[in-house]
C-alpha cells in the first residue's frame, strides 16, 4: 500500500476541513467507548485477564521460533502447507503462485489488514485475477477504490449517502430509481451481490486473528459470516498471517478471545469465532481441499529483542484508536498507511521507516488513554517516545524544532537560570495582559494563539507558588 | 530460505540459538497439559444456572431458544417455528444419526433433506455438539454428519442441542472435543473446522449501526432438549444453588509453563 505518512500534517489539515469525515467521526464518538465500557464492566475479571493476555503474548514471543516451528509441523500434519515469507514481495509471489496453480479467475477475500499491507488486491488484479472483498466495509471501499480508515471498521469514515451513491454507481444493472429506505436495504443489496461471488470463487483468502501451535489452527473472528463463507466454499483456502499471531494452546487463545471482542466492538464474543485446521477430511461434505498459510514477516522479526518487541503483543482490537483524541478528529486516512491511531504510530515507523512515518509518533498528546485500554498492556506512549528520541538522534526532526528543543534543554539543565527566565516571562506577560484575562494574539506564539487564547499568568510561577505553599503548610 | 532468515532474525533478537532440547521438552509438556488460565466466575453455577445463563445469553445476542421435553417433540417445534415465521415447511438437515432417528411422521407436511447447506436454502437444522453458557455460544465442529455450510448459507438456522451438552466455559467445551473426537487424518482431536457461533450474523459497517443478517443467517433458533434432570427450569426454583464449582483442573500462572507433573 502507498505510504502517505510523510504528508501527515497536510492529511490532518485536510481531514479537519472535510465535513463528511467530521460528520462520520462525530457520529462514531462515544459509541465504541460506551460499548467497550459496558462489556468490561460486565466481566469483573477483565483487569486480571489483561495481565494474563500480556503474559501469554510475552511467553510466546520469548519462544517465538519454537512455537512457529511447532505450528508448522501441525499444519503439515493436517494436510496444509506453510509458506514462510520474509518480505512482502515473497508473500505476494506465494499468493499469486497458489492462485495460478489453482487456475483461479475469481478470489473471494475476508477482511485482513496484512492483505492491505501487502497490497494483494492490486497484485492479483495486475495478473488477471479478480479479487472480491466480502466484508461489507471492505466491499464498498473496493467499489470506491479507497483504503480502510479503521482496522475493524474499514468504512468508518463513510456516511449512508456515500453507500447509496456507490451502490447506484456500481450496481448498474439494478433500477436507477430504487429507494434505500433503511440501512438494511443497503445490506440486503450487498448480500445478494456477494452471494454469487462466494459461489463461483476458486480461491478464498482470509487473515487470521490467531494461529494455535498446539493444533495447527488459524482463527478468524467475524460478525458477518463472510470470512467463513470465504474459507468454506472455494476449493482452495489461503490464510495470510504475520508471525506474531501464533499462541501456544487453545486455552491461551481462549483467554485472549475473552479480551478481543470486548475491547474491539464491546461484544462479549463475536458472532463467528472459527478455528480452521488443514484440509477437508474423508467423509466431510464441505470445506477446502487445499489449505495454505502465508506466514509473513515483513519487518516483524527485526522487532524481537528491541524496545519495540512489546508492540508484537498487539491483537488488533482497535481500542487504542477508538479512545484516541487525535484519531477522533483526523480519522484513519491521515496516518497515511494501513494502521492508524496509537498502534499505527508505533508500528508504521517500524515497518516503513521512521524517515517516512516520523510525524506519527509526534501526533499524540500522551494522554495515555490508549495504554489504559490496551487488552495486552502495550506501553504505547513509551514506545512513541522511543520513536521521538530516535527521530531526534537521527537528525530527522526539522531544524527549528531541534533549535528550540536544544535551547529548552540548555535552560532545563540549569535550574536557577530556568527559574529566573520563567519568572521574568511570567512577570512580563502578567504586566502586558493586566486586566485582560487572556491573549488573543501574541508575537512569536502565533502557532498557539491561532487555535486558542493564551491565559494571562497570575500569581507567579509554579515553583514560586509551590514554595509559598510549602512554607504555609509547615506548622 | 525465508524460513531460515525469519528464524535466524528472531534468534538473533532473542540473543540465543535454537532452544536446547530440554527446554523444548518443557514447552511441549506445557502444550500437552494445555493449562487453563482464569475462568470467569459468571459461569461457575449449578446445572440449572448454567442452562439458564446460556439461554439468557443467546437471547441477548438476538437468538431464540425453545425448550422441548423429549426427541418426539422436535418435529412439532420445527414445524411451528417455521410456520410462525411464514416460512415454507422445508429445511436442510444435518445427516446426524440423532436427527435422522427422530420419528418425523407425525408432521407429514415437513419436507427435509439430510445434506450439506445450499445457497437456496431458506432454513436448516444443525446438530449442536456442545454449547458455552458464558456467552451463549454454540460449538459446531465439522463432520460428515455436521456440515459447516448448514451454519452459513440458510437464512434461518435452527440448531438442535441437548441441555446436557451445555458447559460453563469455553475451556470445558474444548475438553469435550478433546475427549470425544479422534481425527482420521491427524490422530489428534481437531477437525478441519470448529465454529463457535454466538447469535445470528450481523454487521455494523454502515454508520456503526447494527443490522442482522449480513452474509450468514438472519435468525438463529436453538431447540433445546431438556435431557438433564438437574437442569430443568423447575429445579431452578426448587434449589437456587449458585455456589461456585471447585476448579477441577490445574490452573497455571499466566505465561508460565505448567510443570509436567501438573
Amino acid at each position: 500500500m502507498l505510504v502517505t505518512s510523510p504528508a501527515f500534517k497536510d492529511n490532518a489539515a485536510r481531514a479537519l476541513e472535510s465535513p463528511g469525515l467530521q460528520k462520520a467521526l462525530d457520529r462514531a464518538k462515544g459509541g465504541f467507548l460506551s460499548k467497550r465500557g459496558a462489556a468490561v464492566a460486565g466481566l469483573p475479571e477483565f483487569e486480571r485477564l489483561r495481565d494474563i493476555g500480556r503474559d501469554i503474548k510475552n511467553h510466546t514471543l520469548q519462544h517465538l521460533d519454537f512455537y512457529l516451528e511447532e505450528y508448522e509441523a501441525k499444519v503439515q500434519g493436517a494436510g496444509g502447507h506453510v509458506h514462510w515469507c520474509h518480505t512482502a514481495d515473497d508473500a505476494r509471489r506465494a499468493v499469486l503462485e497458489i492462485c495460478r496453480r489453482a487456475g483461479a479467475r475469481t478470489v473471494t477475500k475476508g477482511k485482513s489488514m496484512i492483505s492491505e499491507e501487502l497490497g494483494i488486491n492490486d497484485h492479483l488484479e495486475a495478473h488477471g485475477i479478480q479479487p472480491v472483498e466480502t466484508d461489507l466495509g471492505e466491499y464498498i471501499l473496493q467499489l470506491r477504490n479507497e483504503p480502510p480508515s479503521h482496522i475493524i471498521g474499514p468504512a468508518f469514515h463513510l456516511n449512508r449517502e456515500d453507500w447509496e451513491e456507490s451502490f447506484r454507481a456500481s450496481h448498474t444493472d439494478l433500477p436507477k430509481d430504487r429507494v434505500f429506505h433503511e440501512r438494511r436495504d443497503i445490506l440486503t443489496e450487498a448480500r445478494s451481490r456477494l452471494r454469487d461471488k462466494f459461489l463461483v470463487a476458486d480461491v478464498g483468502i482470509t487473515g487470521a486473528n490467531f494461529l494455535v501451535a498446539e493444533t495447527g489452527s488459524s482463527v478468524i473472528v467475524t460478525n458477518e459470516g463472510n470470512g467463513d463463507l470465504t474459507q468454506t466454499l472455494p476449493r482452495v483456502h489461503i490464510v495470510l498471517a504475520s508471525i506474531e499471531k501464533v499462541v501456544p494452546t487453545l486455552e491461551d487463545c481462549t483467554s485472549l478471545l475473552r479480551l478481543l471482542a470486548r475491547s474491539a466492538t464491546g461484544q462479549d464474543f463475536s458472532v463467528y469465532t472459527t478455528f480452521s485446521t488443514g484440509v477437508r477430511r474423508e467423509g466431510d461434505l464441505d470445506g477446502p481441499e487445499e489449505y495454505h498459510v502465508i506466514l509473513v514477516d515483513a519487518g516483524r522479526s527485526n522487532m524481537v529483542g528491541t524496545d519495540f518487541q512489546d508492540m508484537l503483543r498487539c491483537i488488533r482490537c482497535s481500542a487504542c484508536m477508538n479512545h484516541c483524541p487525535v484519531y477522533g478528529v483526523v480519522g484513519g486516512h491521515a496516518y497515511g498507511w494501513v494502521y492508524p491511531g496509537p498502534m499505527g504510530s508505533v508500528l508504521t515507523p517500524t515497518l516503513v521507516g521512521v524517515d517516512k512515518a516520523g510525524h506519527l509518533p509526534n501526533a499524540s498528546t500522551f494522554c495515555g488513554r490508549c495504554e489504559s485500554v490496551c487488552p495486552v498492556k502495550i506501553p504505547l506512549p513509551k514506545l512513541m517516545r522511543h520513536w521521538r528520541e530516535r527521530e531526534f538522534e537521527r537528525h530527522l526532526t526539522p531544524s527549528a524544532i531541534r533549535a528550540n528543543l536544544g535551547l529548552w534543554a540548555w535552560f532545563a539543565m540549569r535550574p536557577s537560570l530556568y527559574r529566573m527566565a520563567t519568572r521574568a516571562a511570567t512577570g512580563v506577560l502578567g504586566l502586558l495582559g493586566r486586566g485582560k484575562g487572556s491573549f488573543r494574539t501574541l508575537p512569536l506564539a502565533g502557532g498557539w494563539t491561532a487555535g486558542r487564547d493564551l491565559p494571562v499568568p497570575q500569581g507567579g510561577t509554579f515553583m514560586a507558588q509551590y514554595k509559598r505553599r510549602q512554607r504555609g503548610a509547615r506548622p | 530460505m525465508s524460513r531460515d532468515a525469519i528464524l535466524g532474525t528472531i534468534r538473533r533478537g532473542l540473543k540465543r540459538g535454537p532452544l536446547p532440547e530440554d527446554q523444548k521438552a518443557m514447552l511441549r509438556a506445557r502444550m500437552a497439559a494445555h493449562p487453563r488460565h482464569l475462568i470467569p466466575a459468571r459461569s461457575r453455577l449449578d446445572r440449572a444456572g448454567q442452562v439458564a445463563l446460556f439461554i439468557r445469553n443467546v437471547e441477548k445476542e438476538f437468538g431464540t431458544v425453545e425448550r422441548v421435553p423429549d426427541l418426539a417433540a422436535v418435529p412439532a417445534a420445527v414445524s411451528d417455528y417455521l410456520a410462525a415465521h411464514n416460512l415454507p415447511p422445508r429445511f436442510a438437515m444435518a445427516p446426524h444419526p440423532e436427527l435422522q432417528g427422530i420419528d418425523w411422521s407425525d408432521r407429514p407436511l415437513l419436507e427435509f433433506e439430510a445434506r450439506k447447506g445450499a445457497a437456496s436454502d431458506q432454513a436448516s437444522l444443525q446438530h449442536g455438539f456442545a454449547a458455552v453458557a458464558e456467552t451463549g455460544t454454540l460449538m459446531l465442529p465439522v463432520a460428515g454428519e455436521r456440515p459447516t455450510t448448514l451454519n452459513l448459507l440458510p437464512d434461518t438456522a435452527m440448531v438442535f442441542l441437548r441441555a446436557s451438552r451445555i458447559v460453563g466455559a469455553y475451556e470445558e467445551a474444548w475438553d469435550l472435543l478433546r475427549a470425544e473426537r479422534v481425527d482420521p487424518l491427524t490422530g489428534g482431536f481437531m477437525p478441519r473446522n470448529v465454529m463457535l457461533v454466538t447469535g445470528p450474523s450481523r454487521s455494523a459497517d454502515i454508520e456503526q449501526t447494527l443490522e442482522l443478517g449480513a452474509h450468514g443467517p438472519r435468525r438463529l433458533h436453538v431447540i433445546l432438549l431438556d435431557d438433564d434432570p438437574a437442569a430443568l427450569p423447575e429445579a431452578v426454583a426448587a434449589a437456587p444453588d449458585l455456589r461456585p464449582e471447585p476448579a477441577r483442573h490445574p490452573i497455571a500462572e499466566p505465561g508460565e509453563p505448567a510443570s509436567p507433573g501438573d
